[in-house]
């Protein structure tokens, strides 16, 4: 009889402590990622996104932005530190095939120095709204960047990560101007979570996956 | 010892109460209550608010004169009766309650269906309004998605726009849909606030009258960043709208030229992943 009770107390203080752990894990959420500083006012944030995060995020198959951190790891995260009334270089290796946007209107660069992007080194105002794959979308701040997909028949692309940069990918590079300190929430604008209705659930209303804080300290 | 008439004694306390709470609550309070008088919508609310409030706070006095009389004269006492009066019918008191109660929900029933077909008082009222207003209005497309508002213009090119400005003295007639899920376009201070169902055209009408800042939200759960779904719009003179428009037109020309021709409603399709 004591052998049972105390059986079943432990049973019930193991599934405790499991559910404690799971709620406490999404408390926490993902880590802030600080940029790196490469001046006196100027920083530079590098991202990339993956079809399919892999082995580095809990839900293996869902799309994901990543962030480098500053000892130059991908950390799989998606609240990024920035400094204040600073010039803040973004890149984005982008490894994800093209989705759409639903409104074309975002399409267009917006909010960024210049209001224009260079993608692999051409300098471009505007993307083909068919030819989107995401958008690093600050709404906030009226930052709007849609990120171009990688072409089909592109050859060695990535399916599931960590991708690399060997593998088939587009580099989306723009410099934003950042102005008083907040926490801004960022946005992905292209239903591109594959499996979910509409490719509107999950990782697009994930924080970790494709939404996340920009925090300007 | 002789009982007083304590239904006399309540009456005249009420209507003083009443006398004097009233012209308070009509003439000072109600007009400094939101949403203002940015738009006739809102005004139109405010002046509702304003009739309503004088409608209720003569009731309101006579409840709280009822309650308090009866807590100090009827309340139990050591050497009073342990149980009342036995209470029964009495037409003094049944009819002018009837009265009064029936004269109350006729007036604010036929007051409501007036204030109403003002141009819908600022609801949205479907893509066939029953209730238009007199005259053209500028139409504005406002499109919600998952997490944010846009603009179009049709009348200025189709051009859509990330926020909103509103030219005062204008009847503007809003054409609220989705892309997405169902949303709400709430902009209290314009005394708007319509459903944006996909695959809809909802309309709803407003006329501003003042140059001033309004904030907009969403009203409508609609997912992780439904609470940042809020923007800061203005109200500003025609001509300063004039020069706005000009300027997003020039601003946003990348994007116009791949933007769906004008519709009422619109049904984007990129599915490539969803489930």
């Amino acid at each position: 009889m004591t052998a049972r009770l105390a059986a079943i107390a432990i049973a019930i203080i193991l599934v405790a402590a499991a559910i404690a752990f799971y709620v406490a894990g999404l408390a926490r959420g993902p880590a802030t990622v600080e940029a790196s500083q490469t001046g006196g006012r100027t920083a530079q944030l590098t991202l990339k996104t993956e079809a399919a995060v892999g082995p580095q995020g809990s839900n293996r198959p869902w799309v994901s932005y990543l962030v480098r951190n500053q000892q130059g790891e991908w950390v799989h995260s998606t609240i990024f530190k920035v400094p204040a009334h600073s010039l803040v270089h973004v890149t984005v290796y982008q490894f994800d095939g093209d989705s759409g946007l639903r409104n074309p209107f975002l399409s267009q660069v917006q909010g960024t120095v210049g209001g224009t992007m260079r993608v692999n080194g051409k300098r471009m105002r505007s993307i083909d709204p068919e030819e989107a794959s995401h958008t690093f979308a600050v709404p906030q701040i009226g930052l709007i960047v849609p990120l171009l997909g990688v072409p089909e028949e592109a050859p060695n692309q990535c399916e599931e990560g960590p991708c690399h940069l060997s593998q088939a990918h587009q580099t989306i590079t723009f410099t934003i101007r950042t102005g008083k300190p907040g926490r801004y929430r960022w946005q992905c604008f292209v239903p591109c979570a594959a499996g979910f209705l509409a490719g509107f659930g999950g990782p697009m209303q994930t924080i970790g996956y494709m939404d996340g804080f920009l925090q300007v300290a | 010892m002789n009982e007083p008439n304590h239904l006399r004694r309540i009456a005249i306390a009420s209507v003083v109460l009443s006398a004097i709470a009233t012209p308070i609550v009509v003439a000072v309070i109600a007009p400094t209550l939101p949403p203002g008088d940015a738009t006739n919508a809102s005004s139109g609310e405010v002046f509702d608010n304003t009739v309503l409030l004088g409608i209720v706070t003569p009731i309101a006095a006579t409840i709280i004169v009822f309650f308090a009389y009866t807590l100090v004269v009827f309340r139990h006492r050591e050497d009073g009766p342990q149980e009342g009066v036995a209470i029964r019918g009495d037409s003094r008191v049944h009819v002018p309650w009837l009265v009064v109660t029936t004269v109350i929900v006729l007036f604010l029933a036929v007051f409501g269906t007036v204030e109403l077909a003002d141009a819908g008082s600022g609801g949205g009222q479907g893509p066939s309004p029953a209730f238009k207003p007199s005259g053209s209005a500028l139409p504005i497309q406002v499109i919600a998605q998952q997490w944010e508002f846009t603009y179009r213009y049709p009348t200025f090119g189709g051009i859509e726009t990330a926020h909103l400005e509103l030219p005062v003295g204008r009847q503007v007639a809003f054409h609220v849909t989705s892309l997405d899920v169902i949303h709400s376009f709430w902009a209290p201070k314009l005394g708007v606030k319509a459903d944006a169902n996909p695959g809809v055209d909802n309309i709803a009408y407003v006329k501003p009258e003042e140059e001033e800042s309004f904030e907009l939200r969403c009203s409508e759960l609609c997912g992780l960043w439904h609470g940042y779904m809020f923007d800061t719009g203005q109200i500003v003179s025609p001509a300063a709208f004039l020069r706005w428009i000009h300027e997003q037109r020039r601003v946003f020309a990348p994007a116009a030229k791949v933007l769906p021709p004008y519709a009422n409603h619109y049904f984007p399709e990129p599915d490539r992943r969803a489930g």
